[in-house]
C-alpha cells in the first residue's frame, strides 16, 4: 500500500479544506478504500478521517415529513431503526441483503452511496481498464463479462454498481446533502452517479473536496409503506453482490395501482431508475399481465455488453416478481433472508 | 510523521506510538500487541477471521485503520475468557463441534458473541446462519456452528434472567 498523510479535522468546513487538493480522499469507515489501498487500485496521498465529524450520525424525522440520514450513520443502525423499518421497509431489506453483519456495523451510509464497482478489472491494477486508468482500454469487454451490464453501458466501460441500499433510495428519490467549497447544495441520488460515455472515470456529479453530508427520503416517500419490497439473486444464497436486483414500491387504493416506483441493481453503472416501467402500472390492476408489460418496458433499450444476454429475461423476471410481492404487502417483519428469492413468502411464484 | 494513540484493549489500557499510517487494527493486534489469537485470512473483509468487537460490535479488524480507532474499546479472542472459564460461546463450539482446524474459530466466536449482543436472530437457525454468513469455514462445520451459537445464546439469557431474578 502506497503510504499517505493521515489527517482528522474537527469541523465540516476544515475537512473540506483538507480534501480540496487532488490526491486526498475522505475516509469514513473505509471498508471499500483501504481495500482497493491495499492491492493499490486506490492510491491517496492523504486520507481526511471524517469518521468523527460532528452532527453526521443522525436519524431525523423533518418538520415536513422527509427523513434526513447523516452519512455516517451506519447500515446496520439504519436498518434496524424501528421508525426507519416500517416508513421504508425496501430500503431496510436491500441494506440487510448486503455484504455481512460485521461490514453493515462498519459502513457508512455515504461509503455505502460512493462504493466502486466489483469488476474484476477494475479491482486488478494489471488489468486494463479505462475507469481506474483513463485511456488504459477495457479488458472485460474481451474477458469474463457475464455478470457486466446490460444498460447504459458503453464500449469504454461496461462495469455495474453494486450497491443494494442505492436501488430503492434511487426508486424513492432520495436527495443527497453535499457540503462542498461553496457551501450546501443538494442532488436527486438519481444524478450522482454517472453513465460511462467515454469518460467512465467520472463516476459522480461530485468534485474534489464535495463531502455527503446526508441523505435525504421526501416526505411523500412513506405512500409506498405498505407495499414495498427487495429482490435480488445472487449466485449463493447470502454475503454476495447482486446478478440482479429490482426494488418495487406501490401505491395502492381499492385494488388499483395509483403510483409504481421501481428501480434495478446489478444491471447498469448506475442505481437503475424504470420511469417508463413506472408509467405503465399507473391505474392499473396488479397482476401478471400488468407486471410483465412493465418489465418489457423496463428492459426495453437493454443490449447485452458480453456474455451476459440472460441478465435481460432474468431482470424482466425479477421485476415481475419484486411487483407480485410488494402487491401482496411488506411483511411485518423481514425475511429470514432478506430480499431472497429462496424467502418463502405466501402467494409468491418462485418461477415468475 | 508518528501517531499516538490509546485503545483498550480486553479491559487493558494500551497507548501504541504508530509510526506508520498503513497499520490495521488486525495488525496492531497481531504483530505490536502480542494478541495473535486474532486471524488473518483473506485480509479483505470477505473472510470474517479477523472479526473482533470495537465499542462493542462486530467488525472486520482487517479493514479497519489503527490510527483511525484512537480512544476505542476493543474484544478479541483472548479476552473473552475469566480466567480458565471458558466464555459460554467458547464452550459451546466445544460442545457442539464447531469447528475442525480451529483457524477461523476466533473470529466465528467473536462473531457469535456480537450476534448474541445484537439480538436480532432469536433462536431461528436460519436467521443465525444469515446473521453468520460474514465468517467463512473452509472445513465446513456450519451445522456445529449454528447448534453452538444456539445453546450459547440460550445460556447467555438463561444465566441473564438469574442474574435479574
Amino acid at each position: 500500500m502506497k503510504t499517505f498523510d493521515y489527517i482528522r479535522p474537527a469541523t465540516i468546513a476544515d475537512a473540506i479544506a483538507a480534501s480540496s487538493e487532488p490526491g486526498a480522499a475522505y475516509l469514513a469507515s473505509g471498508t471499500n478504500l483501504l481495500d482497493l489501498m491495499k492491492v493499490g487500485v486506490a492510491r491517496p496521498d492523504r486520507l481526511v478521517d471524517i469518521s468523527r465529524l460532528p452532527g453526521l450520525d443522525r436519524i431525523e424525522r423533518l418538520p415536513d415529513g422527509g427523513l434526513r440520514i447523516g452519512a455516517l450513520v451506519r447500515n446496520a443502525d439504519l436498518a434496524h431503526d424501528p421508525d426507519f423499518c416500517r416508513s421504508y421497509p425496501a430500503v431496510a431489506e436491500a441494506l440487510l441483503s448486503g455484504a455481512s453483519a460485521q461490514l453493515r456495523n462498519a459502513a457508512t451510509v455515504g461509503g455505502n452511496l460512493l462504493q466502486r464497482t466489483r469488476c474484476a478489472y477494475f479491482s486488478d491494477p494489471f488489468s486494463a481498464c479505462n475507469r481506474r486508468e483513463p485511456g488504459s482500454g477495457c479488458d472485460a469487454l474481451e474477458g469474463e463479462n457475464r455478470l457486466h451490464a446490460v444498460l447504459g453501458w458503453s464500449p469504454s466501460c461496461i462495469a455495474v454498481h453494486p450497491s443494494d441500499f442505492c436501488v430503492p433510495l434511487v426508486a424513492l428519490d432520495a436527495v443527497v446533502e453535499i457540503e462542498g467549497k461553496r457551501g450546501r447544495r443538494e442532488l436527486p441520488l438519481e444524478a450522482l452517479h454517472r453513465l460511462p460515455g467515454d469518460a467512465p472515470e467520472r463516476e459522480t456529479a461530485l468534485e474534489q473536496g464535495d463531502l455527503i453530508a446526508a441523505l435525504r427520503l421526501p416526505a411523500d416517500a412513506t405512500a409506498f409503506a405498505k407495499h414495498a419490497r427487495y429482490l435480488k439473486l445472487r449466485e449463493r444464497t447470502s454475503y454476495a453482490f447482486a446478478v440482479v436486483s429490482a426494488a418495487a414500491a406501490l401505491d395502492m387504493k381499492n385494488g388499483r395501482i395509483r403510483q409504481t416506483r421501481l428501480a434495478l441493481g446489478g444491471v447498469a453503472p448506475k442505481p437503475w431508475r424504470a420511469h417508463a416501467a413506472e408509467e405503465t402500472l399507473a391505474g392499473a390492476t396488479p397482476g401478471e399481465a400488468a407486471f410483465k408489460r412493465a418489465a418489457e418496458a423496463a428492459l426495453a433499450d437493454a443490449k447485452p455488453s458480453g456474455d451476459n444476454e440472460f441478465k435481460i429475461e432474468l431482470a424482466r423476471r425479477i421485476i415481475v416478481r419484486a411487483l407480485t410481492l410488494a402487491a401482496a404487502g411488506a411483511p411485518q417483519r423481514l425475511p429470514a433472508l432478506p430480499a431472497s428469492p429462496f424467502s418463502s413468502v405466501p402467494g409468491a411464484r418462485h418461477d415468475a | 510523521m508518528p501517531f499516538s494513540i490509546s485503545l483498550t484493549v480486553n479491559g487493558v489500557k494500551r497507548n501504541v506510538e504508530l509510526d506508520d499510517p498503513r497499520v490495521t487494527l488486525l495488525d496492531l493486534l497481531r504483530e505490536r500487541l502480542d494478541l495473535p489469537g486474532t486471524k488473518k485470512g483473506c485480509d479483505r473483509g470477505q473472510c470474517g477471521a479477523c472479526t473482533v468487537l470495537v465499542n462493542g460490535r462486530r467488525v472486520n479488524s482487517c479493514l479497519a485503520l489503527a490510527v483511525a480507532q484512537d480512544g476505542a474499546d476493543v474484544l478479541t479472542i483472548e479476552g473473552v475468557a475469566r480466567g480458565e472459564e471458558l466464555h459460554p460461546v467458547q464452550a459451546a463450539f466445544i460442545a457442539r463441534d464447531g469447528f475442525q482446524c480451529g483457524f477461523c474459530t476466533p473470529g466465528q466466536i467473536m462473531s457469535a458473541i456480537g450476534l448474541i449482543q445484537e439480538g436480532q436472530a432469536g433462536d431461528d437457525p436460519e436467521r443465525i446462519r444469515e446473521a453468520m454468513s460474514g465468517n467463512l469455514c473452509r472445513c465446513s462445520a456450519y451445522v456445529g456452528i449454528v447448534e453452538a451459537v444456539l445453546e450459547a445464546q440460550k445460556s447467555l439469557t438463561d444465566a441473564g434472567r438469574r442474574d435479574a431474578a
